[in-house]
């Protein structure tokens, strides 16, 4: 029975996810139309947490798989293990006897299931209990290999040429993200359902950080959020994500502020969890820093 | 449209007409660029039927993830569903400047010819003050005696030809250079993808069957990233006499051009590749004559830019990456503002070149105040005003 819209809002928010309006209702869609999910979405706004968000959802398990340029099927889906194989080879030789009848036979021998590496793609496939397959930053792969990942996600079967076809045990769930640093194509597109992942507002960031740092009160909480919003408008190079504002949010309680008024000279000097580049740093001065900090209530 | 929806008797948990209610809607959603096909009609159908559909901000949700594909259809999908489910009567969504299709039918065929581009001047505000004359290079056509009519062509000035023909030919001339240049960058490519390192891994598993003595042996290819081109036009009044012939040898480039991306700004910034890609040069021109409209006042060169950097630039600037601003640098936006923005350029590209049309004149400095805010961050600064100077462009980006 497939989970209500509540049921999975209420999952995250357990699994210490706190969703958008439109995340549960997506989520919900994805199992019922069993369809990918496309995150989009800049940097550091949490979407691999949404993939292990919805593996605690479904308390089912994670698999990873991390794109990057070059990514190929051996890599991604399986491979033999040559070492092995060499070695079982050298093995049957120093043993004796190879007329033509063996050599077949330790053909066999070696391109069966022992000598064959799971990689993350075989691995969701094979799982009978419906795994969360991440595919992570989608956009770094090349486009070959964005083409064979649509016909692994239309067919959910996977030919080996030594063993044979391997057909899904279930229908891993899945979730793409990319950072747009390359178009995707339409295919893709058209086959998945997307989110975009937004920067929280203030509110829903509070609660962000209230689920994640634990023993903060709620009003540095919101002082936090309210901060970060105003940080997140300066001309910065890189804009913080919602790790770093969990970052700050740790370092400040971990001082002992208790509220970010008393200490703005600590505030200035902790920034730097938000500010990760070297002019962004020179670009908030002492001045910027209280002028930000008179903004917050 | 119906056609789009399989029976309707098959979603008995929705109502007919609340089928035909959302037939309706994907047409709209059709009407406003969104990539809607059968099979969305059918999900969307399906959704329809579901428990949870009966709710409208559940529905929105489930509608948005099911039809929106890319950034620019999540950020306009509420309102055209507000639009549509609330009545509001809008009927079309207008986004130039992330996605880019007006609304309104052609009215300016600045780019389709010079006389028009002419009569479109009067009425932008960024006029340059022009005396003609003056600044004539005065043996543009006496020293060509004797060569032939094609290589006058490429020496003279775009905004002295004026003959109809003449300019359909130096047209065709500016893109079949294009093209040239198009094909010889890329033979140069596929020359230097000669270093070959022998990959061990392939090379054991090919030779297996020779009980592992390496007969066959596997390379490994250095995979070099194309060089890609971003041209960003300047298509406000100041620029209306170059305009044409940077059209044509955009599409030239564009064409064949794997690589390559072009917008074109005026007051914003519009992403015109595909409409360029289009192979006929004519609808290619009439496509962009939608796309080129800009709301009178002069040209917001920074503010362009600003939308450039920060929502396109990631995705079309790679490693190996150069951008070409074809633009006379008058910019009635603040001189701040282009500076920040071309700084934020130069660290994403590898190569900023400026064409400007002016600098071929005699006599002109680049004095803008916007031209001179850019300046310090462009890599070659180079004239554009004829097809010679186009022409000596090549070994520059061969060189990259």
């Amino acid at each position: 029975m497939a989970l209500s819209r509540e049921q999975i809002a209420e999952r995250l928010a357990v699994a210490g996810y706190v969703a958008d309006r439109d995340l549960p209702v997506a989520l919900q869609l994805m199992e019922l139309l069993d369809r990918p999910l496309l995150l989009e979405g800049e940097a550091g706004v949490g979407k691999t947490e949404v993939a292990k968000a919805l593996a605690a959802v479904h308390g089912t398990p994670l698999i990873r798989l991390q794109c990057y340029e070059g990514l190929d099927q051996s890599t991604s889906l399986y491979e033999w293990n040559y070492q092995r194989q060499l070695l079982a080879i050298r093995a049957r030789e120093s043993r004796g006897g190879s007329d033509g009848a063996d050599a077949r036979e330790v053909e066999q021998d070696i391109f069966s299931e022992r000598f064959l590496l799971e990689r993350p793609l075989l691995a969701a496939i094979r799982r009978p209990d419906r795994p969360v397959l991440l595919i992570d930053e989608i956009d770094r792969a090349d486009e070959e290999f964005e083409a064979f990942l649509l016909e692994l996600l239309s067919d959910f079967q996977v030919s080996v040429p030594e063993l044979g076809t391997i057909k899904a045990a279930s229908i891993p769930r899945v979730v793409l993200t990319s950072n747009s640093t390359r178009e995707l194509s339409d295919a893709l597109r058209r086959r998945c359902l997307y989110h975009y992942v937004d920067y929280p507002d203030v509110d829903r960031e509070t609660r962000i950080i209230l689920a994640r740092v634990p023993g903060i009160a709620t009003a540095l909480a919101l002082q936090i959020a309210r901060m970060v919003e105003g940080v997140r408008k300066e001309e910065l190079r890189k804009v913080p994500g919602v790790a770093e504002t969990l970052d700050w949010a740790a370092a400040l309680v971990g001082l002992g502020v208790e509220s970010l008024h008393d200490a703005p000279e600590t505030v200035h000097e902790t920034l730097r969890c938000l500010l990760k580049t070297q002019e962004d740093r020179a670009r908030i001065t002492p001045e910027v820093s209280a002028r930000l900090l008179g903004k917050v209530a | 449209m119906g056609s789009a929806l399989p029976e309707v008797g098959e979603f008995a948990g929705a109502g007919v007409s609340m089928v035909r209610r959302l037939s309706g809607f994907m047409h709209t959603l059709r009407e406003n660029d969104f990539a809607v096909g059968l099979q969305e009609g059918v999900d969307a159908a399906l959704v329809l039927a579901l428990p949870f559909a009966a709710r409208r901000d559940s529905l929105r949700s489930a509608l948005k993830a099911l039809v929106c594909a890319r950034r620019s259809d999540w950020m306009r999908f509420d309102q055209v569903f507000d639009a549509y489910w609330l009545g509001w009567g809008h009927r079309r969504v207008v986004h130039i400047a992330t996605h880019g299709k007006a609304a309104t039918p052609a009215e300016v065929r600045q780019l389709a010819g010079p006389d028009a581009a002419r009569d479109g001047n009067s009425r932008l505000g960024d006029q340059v003050p022009r005396e003609d004359g003056a600044e004539a290079p005065a043996d543009a056509h006496g020293r060509m005696e004797g060569a032939s009519r094609v290589e006058r062509l490429a020496e003279t000035d775009f905004r002295k030809i004026h003959e109809p023909r003449a300019m359909a030919e130096a047209h065709a001339l500016a893109e079949r250079l294009a093209k040239r240049m198009r094909t010889r960058l890329s033979r140069r490519e596929r020359a230097r993808l000669k270093g070959r390192r022998l990959d061990l891994r392939r090379t054991i598993r090919r030779n297996i069957a020779h009980g592992g003595v390496p007969i066959e042996l596997a390379w490994r290819k250095r995979k070099r990233r194309q060089l890609r081109l971003v041209v960003l036009l300047d298509t406000s009044g100041s620029m209306s006499l170059y305009t044409a012939v940077f059209v044509r040898f955009i599409h030239g480039l564009l064409d064949h051009f794997r690589e390559a991306e072009a917008y074109l700004f005026h007051t914003r910034l519009v992403h015109i590749s595909t409409a360029m890609r289009e192979k006929d040069v004519t609808r290619a021109l009439d496509r962009l004559s939608l796309l080129a409209q800009g709301v009178g006042g002069g040209t917001r060169i920074g503010e362009s830019l600003a939308t450039f950097n920060r929502w396109h630039a990631r995705s079309v600037i790679h490693s190996r990456t150069c951008v070409m601003i074809v633009s006379d640098g008058y910019d009635t936006g603040a001189p701040e503002v282009m500076a920040s923005e071309m700084r934020r350029l130069a660290r994403l590209a590898r190569r900023i070149v400026w064409l400007n049309p002016m600098l071929g004149w005699e006599g002109y400095a680049p004095s803008a105040r916007g031209m001179q805010a850019a300046l310090p961050f462009v890599d070659l600064f180079a004239p554009a005003h004829n097809l010679r100077s186009l022409a000596a462009l090549e070994p520059y980006l061969a060189a990259l």
